[in-house]
């Protein structure tokens, strides 16, 4: 059982989660403006890297907020949490995050 | 018109003699009919101002509840609190804290149905939930006044800390729930049976 | 009762207490502190029971969780099967059996209580033996929380075994002094017969603790059994201590075969001597002081077995003192005896050759291949491992952030250094959470001799070699042999792990304890390469065997999963309702009279709301108040619909999908004021839809002025159905302006229902006249029996799900998720009248003119019609084109989705998606079932009122 940092309740069981997928999916601008391609990319596709994603998830069984996080998916160890309007963190590697100070293991 | 006053039933009502036979340690009551109030506003806002000052109170930030006066107020999320109150306000109180508002951006709700309240006190209630509960309830963790939107078993739940080592809590439960939940914490009790309590 | 093998003056058994207990027919007795197996062991009785495959009579191997040999069944108190005897502890009027293989599951429920409690620590140290002792200690007094959890009954560990002295006294009392500090603490927290058995993320460790298990009959019913600690610990030490693994040589499995570190703690900790002349067979130091212990307790040492050309002078010495002979540079190549071993065969080993053999007699084989350290939980933690050539085991590591190992468990296998080995690794746990670990007065061992090196020997080569019918036993609880190593290496298999699955070695109970690393060592030398580079078995939780009853701890019974109930639930239940399960709900399916099939109470039900007045508990439907400025303008994105159009006092039906154009929700939506709506969901969407929402809100659009809450349980909610549901209602709400035209359709009205203050709106499920009553979830009962006392006159009727379904079903109003399957857009349910072709954009819309979506191929909601009026399709029956069930692939056209018996229309009917549903309208399609194909009719799905007479009357 996991522990995710809700931006807002400190850490908690991962089964008071919900995942929402991918993070940094703007609805379109104008989606009349796009191709039936392009318009899928949106709907459908999906990044699926090895390492760190950017990931959106809402603390239902807390505050009900979305937020952000950047998690490990080799590890699934979770890099940082951060805002919804918030940029994307710069990690690149699994080096552990600065918010989450106990209750881990490094990763190797 | 209608002048016989309606009958009504707490969602736990018919659960006192089984709460009775608790252990002193673990003593349970339903606080039935408490008004009840969603109020969605961001912090800081002149709406969020304008309701401290009609309740003259401060809204507690994340994760604390404001127990001082009538009108205890529960931190739900980060513009979100329920404020709970004696039982028959709740028209009063919406009516009070809309004028309040006025035109600015905030919003209540009445919910006073929608949750009810348990009150747990004794030795053995940080003990019984820490058997369906996964917060560390050490006081250093959670002190008194601490208001945790949780899981309780398999209930969501808010846990507000009243008293020194969660020796006395409420336990807001949403009303479908409150019968699983009764049911879970008399089950609980049975391993005390017996004892001094 | 006189039980032969107990030593005097030894061991920390209760002798004072007799416990009476029955193996395998045969009444025995013990003492308080026993496990089964030493009990057994005090008797003389060294066959448990034989083995699973080869049928060979074994004994105990061992003295605690890594016996891979003593299964027994135990029969009562309670009937639980597959224990290892070493792990059982004695209790009066104990039965149990040997097991040779295979246990029995009780077939009668166990009606015992587990649990399951969470626990937070600073540290978690696994293991009270010497070095987990430091640990705690050093890490308790700095005022760091702590847990400590251990297996045995008392603390100690390796020192309960041994007769080592600390200060020059019993090392016993140190331990008590140590317990009774910590004992005092209110930040330390001790359990005994408590075994980690898994180590989770983020620094969770799951531990069962047996707490009346030892009682047997006694243990209060109250008392839970045993318990699942959920530990979340910041820091954990794995002071877990080191299991002697065995050598392989010919019929190394019989019973009096037993590793010499067990038999120094059955001595030791139980006062049992495990036979009464020995052979120690050795390839290192930690041996002699079981030989030396063991010959001073009485037991005759015929021999000592090194396989080591050099021993060391000073074991040379007390062996000397004792007239114990010590034969250097051999090894045993194989034993006789049948249920209890007779003779030991010993041969010279010096270059890797034997030399010839001689036989010794004994009734105990001791062996001792070296140690290895118990990294079972510290592997789990994704620590990684380390072949230590010179002990021929595997050691972790460098420690982990947060997980560390201490004492034997990391390779450290003197006293002293246990305890030092204990103290630096709290210190670095505190140091890792930034607090300061105390000095702590360790205190001094007896001086040891310099250790000498092991010989690491995996297997001693069969004089028989080549010749069929050699048993050298690697996994005895499996049977599995070193034979059929070589067997799954000669089959091309290159990794201990394919190995593993090959031969099952290390699957068992003991999950490799004992055979693991041996495994390992077989198999590199048979492929030749380095046991470094080949590695060991990956270990995996539970550490133990765990019984379910313990992972679902209270989770049983009524608590197996939240029931949700509405308010009205305990009329339902007084008036014989029986319930359907909605999600965690309980609702109403329909409430039967005596003598009532269910076919006939549907029926009833149906025939009171089409032709007189009916209610029904609606109170599961979620319902989300929508409030701001911007109230209007989240709906119009969200429905497809216009909803900002709607009038205070008006209710409109909108339908929600997802980006993909596929229908996800529907409901209704009222309008409150100008800035405030009500909307509805479906019972088992409630949750998601709100989440949903906010989703849209909190990350899209944050800039609109709107708050959602939910308030599905503040309402009680009643549908009131039928052409008398006007009637009913003009009874209880004498405030209320019923007439057609005052309150039409799609509207609502606050008023007063039985004296409560109440929201009626006027909309319908089922194609009727209807009302829904909303009021406030504690008054629901008392409007609910009002309306149910006013409506008798008129013949009200209650009715569940099952008839509100026929009801929705025969006016094709869809069920998100059973006539829709998350493909579905609204048009291909035949509403393309609620999307709405005003708003420039709402979330789904731009996905309707994909081209898949223009297909006119798609699937299509339509009415079936039985051609045999009385034949009602299964839900999800397939629906092809032609009469006979071509050869496969069958072309499937589309699956029945909703089907019900309807009273109105006095035949079965269906709802079906069909493949260019609407084109097919009046074709003869068919459905194969039970062997034949059943001839449908493909008709429009409103089949009841098609005009909509009935509701807006």
């Amino acid at each position: 059982m996991q522990l995710i940092a809700c931006p807002w309740c400190g850490e908690r069981e991962e089964i008071e989660f919900h995942y929402g997928g991918e993070a940094h999916i703007a609805y379109p601008e104008d989606p009349y403006a796009l191709d039936d391609e392009q318009w899928a990319q949106y709907v459908f596709f999906r990044d699926n890297p090895k390492g760190p994603f950017a990931e959106r998830w809402v603390h239902s069984a807390g505050c009900r907020r979305w937020f952000n996080a950047l998690r490990d998916t080799v590890t699934h160890e979770f890099l940082t949490v951060y805002g919804i309007g918030a940029e994307r963190p710069s990690h690149t590697s699994t080096a552990p995050a600065a918010p989450r100070a106990k209750g881990q293991e490094a990763s190797r | 018109m209608t002048v016989e006053t309606p009958i009504r039933f707490s969602p736990l009502s018919e659960w006192q003699d089984d709460f009775a036979q608790l252990p002193t340690g673990l003593q349970v009551r339903e606080l039935p009919y408490l008004t009840q109030l969603t109020l969605r506003v961001a912090p800081g806002s002149a709406a969020a101002k304008a309701v401290e000052s009609a309740l003259d109170i401060t809204l507690p930030g994340p994760l604390r509840a404001e127990l001082s006066g009538d009108v205890k107020v529960l931190w739900m999320g980060p513009d979100e609190w329920l404020l709970a109150a004696p039982e028959g306000l709740q028209d009063e109180l919406l009516a009070q804290l809309r004028s309040a508002i006025g035109d600015e951006f905030a919003a209540v709700t009445d919910v006073s149905a929608q949750r009810t309240t348990l009150a747990l006190s004794g030795h053995l209630v940080r003990e019984v939930l820490a058997q369906g509960c996964a917060i560390d309830l050490d006081p250093r963790a959670t002190p008194v006044g601490s208001c945790l939107t949780t899981l309780l078993a398999q209930a969501p739940i808010t846990l507000v800390v009243r008293g020194e080592g969660a020796s006395s809590v409420w336990l807001l439960v949403r009303s479908s729930f409150a019968s699983y939940l009764a049911t879970w914490l008399v089950d609980a009790g049975t391993e005390y049976r017996g004892s001094s309590g | 009762m006189n039980t032969p093998f107990r030593a005097p003056g030894h061991g920390h058994v209760d002798r004072d207490t007799t416990l009476s207990f029955t193996f395998d027919g045969t009444a025995y007795t013990g003492h308080p502190g026993d496990t089964l197996a030493s009990a057994l062991l005090a008797n003389g009785v060294h066959h448990v029971a034989d083995s699973i495959k080869h049928g060979r009579p074994r004994g105990v191997l061992a003295a605690g969780a890594e016996e891979p040999n003593a299964l027994v069944q135990i029969e009562a108190p309670f009937p639980e099967p597959m224990l290892t005897a070493t792990t059982v502890e004695l209790y009066d009027g104990l039965v149990a059996r040997g097991l040779s293989g295979q246990g029995r599951l009780s077939s009668e429920p166990d009606t015992a209580r587990y649990d399951t409690m969470h626990a937070h620590c600073d540290l978690l140290v696994v293991g009270a033996g010497p070095a987990g002792l430091a640990t705690t200690l050093a890490a308790a007094r700095s005022g760091a929380r702590v847990i400590l959890v251990d297996e045995l009954p008392q603390p100690g560990g390796s020192l309960l075994g041994s007769q080592e002295l600390l200060e020059g006294a019993p090392a016993k009392a140190w331990v008590d002094e140590v317990v009774a500090e910590l004992d005092g603490l209110a930040d330390v927290r001790i359990l005994q017969r408590t075994t980690a058995f898994g180590h989770y993320d983020d620094g969770l460790v799951l531990a069962l603790e047996k707490r009346t298990d030892h009682l047997g009959a006694a243990a209060p019913p109250h008392v839970s059994r045993q318990r699942i600690w959920r530990i979340r610990a910041r820091q954990v030490v794995y002071a877990t201590g080191a299991y002697e693994r065995p050598v392989a040589f010919d019929d190394n499995d019989r019973p009096g075969i037993m590793l010499a570190g067990s038999a120094r703690t059955y001595l030791n900790r139980f006062g049992v001597l495990p036979g009464e002349q020995a052979v120690v067979f050795t390839t290192n130091d930690s041996a002699y002081p079981a030989a030396l212990e063991l010959a001073d307790a009485g037991v005759r040492i015929a021999a000592v077995i090194d396989a080591r050309e050099e021993v060391p002078e000073h074991w040379r010495t007390a062996c000397d003192e004792r007239g114990i002979g010590i034969r250097a540079g051999h090894v045993v190549t194989g034993t006789s005896g049948i249920e209890r071993v007779t003779r030991a065969h010993v041969a010279p080993f010096g270059h890797g050759d034997l030399g010839e053999r001689q036989g010794i007699d004994c009734d105990l084989l001791l062996v001792s291949g070296g140690w290895n350290p118990a990294v079972a939980l510290f592997s789990q933690a994704r620590g990684t491992l380390r072949y230590d050539a010179g002990i021929g085991a595997f050691v972790p590591g460098e420690a982990l952030r947060t997980v560390r190992a201490a004492g034997s468990a990391d390779g450290t296998f003197t006293l002293s250094g246990c305890l030092a080995d204990g103290v630096d690794a709290a210190w670095q746990a505190l140091s890792a959470i930034s607090r300061t670990g105390q000095m702590i007065a360790l205190p001094t061992p007896a001086p040891l001799p310099e250790a000498a090196p092991t010989r690491v020997l995996w297997r001693v080569p069969s004089p028989q070699e080549g010749l069929d019918g050699v048993l050298q036993f690697v996994d005895l609880q499996r049977d599995a042999t070193v034979s059929d190593v070589l067997r799954a290496t000669g089959a091309g298999l290159r990794s201990v792990e394919h190995v593993k699955r090959y031969t099952t070695i290390g699957t068992a109970h003991d999950q490799g304890r004992t055979s693991g690393v041996m495994t390992s060592g077989i198999v590199a030398e048979a492929l030749g390469v380095d046991v470094a580079d080949l590695g060991t078995m990956r270990l995996r939780p539970p550490a133990v065997p765990v019984a379910f009853a313990a992972l679902a701890g209270r989770n049983r019974g009524e608590l197996f999963d939240p029931v949700r109930v509405t308010a009205l639930h305990p009329w339902h239940v007084e008036q014989g309702a029986l319930f359907e399960d909605v999600g965690q709900w309980k609702r109403p399916w329909y409430y039967p009279r005596p003598g009532e099939t269910m076919d006939e109470s549907v029926l009833r039900e149906c025939r009171a709301a089409r032709t007189g007045v009916a209610m029904m508990d609606g109170s599961t439907l979620g319902k989300i108040n929508v409030q701001g400025p911007d109230a209007g303008v989240l709906l119009d994105r969200l429905y497809t619909n216009l909803m900002s159009t709607l009038k205070v006092g008006r209710v409109r039906y909108g339908v929600m999908c997802g980006v993909d154009g596929m229908a996800i929700d529907d409901g209704t939506v009222i309008r409150v004021a100008e800035q405030e709506f009500l909307l509805t969901t479906t019972t088992g969407n409630a949750a998601k839809i709100l989440e949903w929402m906010e989703e849209w809100l909190q990350t899209e659009w944050p800039d609109l002025r709107v708050h959602l809450t939910s308030v599905t349980e503040h309402w009680v909610t009643i549908p009131l159905v039928g052409p008398r549901s006007r009637d009913v209602l003009a009874l209880v709400a004498p405030d209320l302006d019923v007439d057609n035209d005052a309150f039409p359709f799609m509207s609502w009205k606050d008023t007063t229902v039985a004296g409560v203050a109440a929201r009626v709106c006027r909309i319908s499920f089922s194609g009727e006249l209807a009302y829904e009553i909303n009021v406030p979830a504690w008054y629901g009962i008392t409007v609910w029996k009002a309306l149910y006392t006013a409506g008798s006159e008129f013949g009200l009727t209650t009715y569940g799900t099952e008839t509100m379904h026929v009801l929705r079903a025969e006016k094709a109003y869809p069920i998100i998720g059973q006539d829709t399957d998350g493909t579905i857009t609204p048009q291909d349910l035949g509403m393309s009248w609620v999307v709405s072709k005003k708003k420039p954009d709402f979330v789904g819309k731009r996905s309707f003119t994909r081209a898949e979506n223009q297909r006119d191929d798609r699937k299509q909601l339509v009415g079936l019609l039985p051609v045999d009026e009385r034949v009602l399709l299964p839900e999800g029956a397939q629906i092809i084109a032609t009469s006979d069930i071509p050869a496969p692939p069958v072309p499937m056209l589309g699956h029945v989705t909703s089907s019900y018996r309807s009273d109105a229309l006095q035949r079965t009917f269906a709802l079906a998606l069909v493949r260019s549903g609407t084109r097919r309208i009046g074709e003869t399609l068919y459905v194969p079932l039970d062997g034949r194909t059943v001839p449908v009719t493909v008709t429009d799905p409103v089949l009841f009122d098609k005009e909509g007479a009935r509701r807006d009357g």
